[in-house]
């Protein structure tokens, strides 16, 4: 960072007023409620509250349902992080070759990002419809099967994770496209000559060198899988069927806004924001600041 | 040589099977969003183009309401896309190009917003606008996401990396912050803007879960919201048409991705890799 160059100790808070103002009334004030909220019971509409101290933790973690949303969260994100990433990487090493058109391919790989999970839902609800969709002709007059994909908590499971990875593919791409392009390419041949396999290459130095990036995708695919797959879910099986697909942020809706547990609901906020307070930890101790805004 | 070439072939091949299974969702999509709902129910399925395409993009965007919704999506993630970059640009300005007390403090409050992702805060944040009578309007999908870390620290970034002496230059010719910024900064940040640009509007278009509660008036309803009312009762949806919403509603960011993924790549992704 270099030094100040204009002077005024008034006119950069004149500057930076409407963002801190953002920040506090939309950021700040809103996670302490969430926090004072999760230790009361709040009655229908918050027309009565009652301090109960920590009774909504308390009662989450003794509920096995809910237990089993955190299970479903974790298989869910693991899912879609290691999969999604592995296959990611394949295809970009497979687009980063030295062939014609290869900004062309390039578009026609990264295009998913500009999907949104609602959208991605809609059409894979339709390609997966027992009786009509597309994918069970397919695998009724290949292999005779006729899943009932929606209808079944681990096929809906199965499902919700091939169409997350499937819209996030796009993302992965472009950042593993720019990691690729800045692997010195003299190394690789130097270790070549040197008598390395392409798979012995590919291990220890484009993996090695691309770590950093791996890292830095890690932590946005798990804020993904968490967070921005609710319309994914929404759409598709509602958290169902018997709660099969009922990750912690469609949990945390339900309760909330349908059953209208304001503080219950709270408390499951508070419990994700924990998780993101140490993945943000984890983050910053492996990488330092360059994982989040580069050299900044 | 010729190991080389059928390297390549077959490199090409490889990159064809995945751009096509990449895109067949899309593809299909597409085909169905043009037939009736004869055709959709036909067995074995129509794979071809069916007859009904200008009566189902009609129908989603008349019947649907899609025109109303996409009105509505296209009035906040411009809003906040423009807003947005102005206020991270302003507070960019002021964390490089000024020298103010607890300079540190505000850089980690602003920092440690990356924690706070909005739907995790939506019960707190629901009963705020709420309390201050703003559900069902614009405002509730605005004014949460006007400032964010990620604007902030990607202008502060930016900036740092340009050279200081233009600012002692500008100084001397007797400009201030706001002309520097204007006629220096801005001219060397089309990048950096567009990116940013970028990234919130497709944001802000694919918001799904703080629309579905906080707005409960269809006349202010965002596009991916009124998707899901159009899939809501499956027995007896006419696929055709949620098909061409699907297709509709996907178009606008799509569009901004094609035209900016290059600037998206130079001023965001390679950021992560200095």
């Amino acid at each position: 960072m270099h030094q100040a160059r204009f002077k005024g100790r008034l006119i950069p808070f004149l500057f930076m007023a409407p963002t801190l103002a953002i920040l506090v009334l939309f950021l700040y004030y809103p996670v302490f409620q969430t926090f004072k909220l999760s230790l009361y019971r709040v009655a229908f509409l918050g027309l009565r509250k009652k301090f109960i101290g920590f009774a909504n933790f308390v009662d989450l973690f003794k509920s096995s349902a809910y237990l089993h949303t955190v299970l479903i969260t974790l298989l869910i994100a693991g899912a879609i992080v290691v999969i999604g990433l592995s296959v990611s990487l394949a295809i970009s090493v497979l687009a980063n070759q030295k062939v014609r058109g290869a900004r062309v391919y390039r578009l026609l790989l990264i295009w998913p990002y500009a999907l949104s999970p609602a959208v991605a839902g809609v059409i894979w609800l339709f390609m997966f419809s027992p009786g009509f969709g597309i994918v069970n002709y397919l695998l009724s007059i290949t292999v005779h099967i006729e899943p009932n994909w929606l209808g079944d908590p681990y096929l809906a499971v199965i499902l919700i994770i091939v169409v997350s990875i499937w819209k996030n593919i796009g993302y992965n791409v472009v950042f593993y496209l720019a990691a690729l392009q800045n692997v010195n390419a003299d190394v690789l041949e130097a270790a070549a000559i040197d008598g390395a396999g392409p798979w012995r290459r590919f291990r220890s130095i484009t993996f090695a060198l691309l770590s950093p990036m791996t890292f830095f995708l890690l932590i946005t695919n798990i804020t993904y899988a968490f967070f921005d797959i609710f319309g994914t879910v929404d759409i598709m099986t509602k958290g169902g069927p018997i709660d099969g697909t009922n990750v912690m942020i469609y949990n945390l809706y339900r309760d909330g806004f349908q059953y209208y547990k304001t503080g219950f609901a709270s408390a499951q906020s508070v419990i994700l924001f924990v998780g993101v307070i140490i993945l943000t930890i984890i983050q910053f101790r492996t990488s330092g600041k360059r994982v989040y805004y580069g050299g900044a | 040589m010729r190991r080389k070439r059928s390297h390549s072939i077959l490199t090409h091949a490889a990159l064809i099977l995945v751009v096509f299974l990449l895109l067949s969702p899309v593809l299909i999509a597409f085909v169905k969003s043009t037939q009736t709902r004869a055709q959709i129910y036909h067995f074995p399925p129509v794979l071809g183009f069916g007859t009904s395409i200008v009566q189902n993009y009609k129908t989603a965007w008349n019947e649907f309401h899609l025109g109303t919704y996409m009105k509505n999506s296209f009035i906040i993630a411009t809003a906040v896309t423009v807003a947005k970059t102005i206020l991270s640009m302003l507070t960019g300005l002021a964390l490089v190009y000024f020298e103010f007390p607890l300079k540190n403090v505000v850089f980690y409050f602003i920092l440690f917003t990356l924690m706070m992702p909005t739907q995790i805060l939506i019960i707190a944040l629901f009963s705020l606008i709420s309390d201050f009578g703003l559900g069902n309007t614009y405002a509730a999908l605005i004014m949460p996401f006007l400032a964010s870390a990620t604007g902030v620290f990607l202008f502060r970034q930016h900036f740092s990396s340009i050279s200081p002496h233009l600012a002692d230059a500008a100084r001397v010719d007797g400009a201030g912050p706001v002309r520097f910024l204007w006629s220096v900064l801005i001219p060397m940040s089309w990048n950096t803007i567009a990116a940013l640009a970028l990234i919130q509007f497709i944001y802000m278009w694919n918001q799904y879960l703080w629309p579905l509660i906080i707005i409960r008036q269809n006349a202010r309803q965002v596009i991916q919201v009124g998707l899901r009312s159009m899939t809501a009762q499956q027995d007896v949806t006419n696929w055709g048409v949620v098909m061409a919403g699907a297709i509709i509603a996907m178009l606008p960011p799509l569009i901004i991705f094609i035209l900016l993924h290059e600037q998206f790549t130079k001023g965001f992704v390679l950021g992560k890799e200095k």
